[in-house]
């Protein structure tokens, strides 16, 4: 009888499949949850004509098209004409992000609730992980990286709190120098978040907010939160920023930064301030990285031992 | 020079003067802000660690570092001479720099050396030598195959170190050169 030998690239996919049918279970319980909360899955197209114009954030080009980096603007376009709770999975790209955590190509989670805040939105996004952590593994804990994470409920620390109890530091005088709030985060805040629950990062320095809305106690902070888990950045989630005026002020000083750092210039997303214009009624929204979901909840540490390896 | 993001694991970059290999190396991008590169270095000269995390801004210098295959030579009384094979240019390393590795040294042994600045400043030897046991009392419990149990003993060259209690006096040892630590009998003596 004729034997071949396995190939390579065949006995990797081969040792994939456990996990390639744990990151489907867990994609169907997300998917269960949040259309238990009356969500519509909605789909978008991955190629747009004109990208968010974030100041760190690369769109891959496409031929006449760049590949989205998020679906953020299509689907806020989709709160304008009317769609009040809408959640899309899907692929989205951000050119040169490579390591053990990132991939150049990744599965997002993206979620909005009109007439929601971010904190409610945080209640939701913590009962759709617990949920689906009880249906993988039937118990509200997760082990990963020899810790065991509870999930009865998550910790919430404010960013001005953390960085002053774990690196001794003013958040905000930190947002102001070029790069330090990043190395900070990074490398004292980070490492020292509670490990033993899901810890929640809340209310950034305007700087850090691209298209979240100011506090209104505190117009210096805008509404978002961060989600961690094991030392995984999970999920980011904005209070939308609907005000068409300030919307395109940042637009158009995230395009100026964009420029002066020698970055590609974006088209302007015409249909998106259209529907800002218009309006959109007061919303939040997050993004969530399934393939660090996936990792999280199946004990990964590397996100190409969790996701189809990009290599055709 | 490199820039950020050419770093990656194994590259040697100059810091400060000094020369530095990247052990372990990570890409961030924290909570949506720029991206960061976490890198653990270890200084090549003096074997100690740091971690140290550069923006896609930060130039990094390249350090002039070579790696020579050079067989050793000879001992001119303070210093060990090493020859390149085929030119035959000599370079001496003090005993100081090299430490335990002078027991090591078996004459016309090739080695690895890495030049700093055209200075020598570390020296790779072949994993494993094999030297003669000179002295070593008796195992005590006889010629048993057990590992677990050591003894010290003297190779032919001076050099101390721990053996298992069948090694006797005579007997071939293979050394561990990384570590200086006893690794297998070659044969009876």
């Amino acid at each position: 009888m004729e034997r071949k030998i396995m190939p390579e690239s065949v006995a990797r996919l081969r040792s994939l499949i456990p996990v390639l049918k744990q990151r489907k279970e867990i994609f169907a319980s997300v998917r269960r949850s949040l259309d238990g909360m009356g969500y519509w899955e909605v789909d978008t197209p991955c190629g747009i004509l004109a990208p968010a114009a974030e100041e760190y954030i690369e769109a891959p080009s496409a031929g006449n098209f760049f590949l989205r980096t998020s679906p953020e603007l299509q689907m806020k376009r989709l709160l304008a004409a009317g769609m009040e709770r809408i959640y899309q999975i899907g692929p989205c790209f951000r050119e040169g992000e490579n390591g053990r955590r990132h991939r150049s190509e990744f599965f997002m989670l993206e979620y909005y609730e009109a007439h929601s805040d971010y904190m409610q939105l945080l209640d939701h996004t913590f009962s759709f992980i617990r949920q689906a952590a009880l249906d993988l593994h039937g118990e509200e804990k997760i082990s990963f990286a020899g810790k065991e994470i509870l999930l009865d409920r998550f910790e919430c620390l404010s960013v001005r709190e953390a960085f002053r109890c774990f690196a001794n530091s003013d958040a905000d005088a930190c947002a102001r120098e070029e790069a330090l709030f990043e190395q900070i985060l990074v490398e004292k805040v980070e490492p020292n978040l509670p490990q033993e629950r899901l810890c929640v990062l809340l209310d950034y320095p305007v700087r850090f907010g691209a298209f979240a809305r100011p506090k209104k106690e505190d117009p210096t902070l805008v509404e978002r939160w961060e989600l961690y888990g094991g030392g995984l950045e999970l999920a980011n989630a904005y209070g939308e920023l609907v005000d068409p005026v300030i919307q395109r002020e940042r637009l158009i000083s995230f395009s100026r930064t964009r420029e002066r750092m020698g970055l590609r210039k974006y088209p302007a997303p015409e249909a998106f301030l259209e529907s800002i214009d218009y309006g959109i009624p007061p919303s939040a929204g997050a993004a969530l990285g399934l393939d660090r979901l996936v990792m999280l909840l199946t004990g990964h540490q590397d996100i190409g031992e969790v996701s189809f390896p990009l290599d055709s | 020079m490199y820039s950020a993001a050419d770093l990656k694991k194994g590259l040697k970059i100059q810091i400060d003067g000094d020369p530095y290999v990247i052990t372990d190396f990570e890409f961030c991008k924290p909570g949506k802000g720029t991206a960061l590169y976490r890198c653990r270095l270890k200084n090549m000269i003096t074997g100690s660690s740091m971690d140290r995390t550069f923006r896609p801004v930060d130039k990094v210098d390249v350090p002039d570092v070579e790696e020579k295959e050079m067989f050793y030579s000879y001992n001119d009384g303070t210093n060990y001479v090493f020859s390149d094979s085929e030119t035959f240019e000599e370079v001496q390393i003090s005993a100081e720099q090299l430490g335990q590795k002078t027991y090591f040294l078996i004459d016309d042994m090739t080695c690895t050396i890495l030049f700093f600045n055209g200075k020598p400043i570390d020296i790779t030897l072949p994993t494993f030598i094999t030297r003669t046991v000179a002295e070593t009392e008796p195992g005590a419990r006889g010629d048993t195959a057990s590992t677990n149990v050591q003894k010290p003993a003297k190779l032919d060259n001076g050099y101390e170190l721990m053996v298992p209690l069948f090694i006797n006096q005579g007997d071939l040892v293979k050394v561990d050169t990384r570590t200086g630590l006893y690794a297998e009998r070659v044969s009876k003596g």
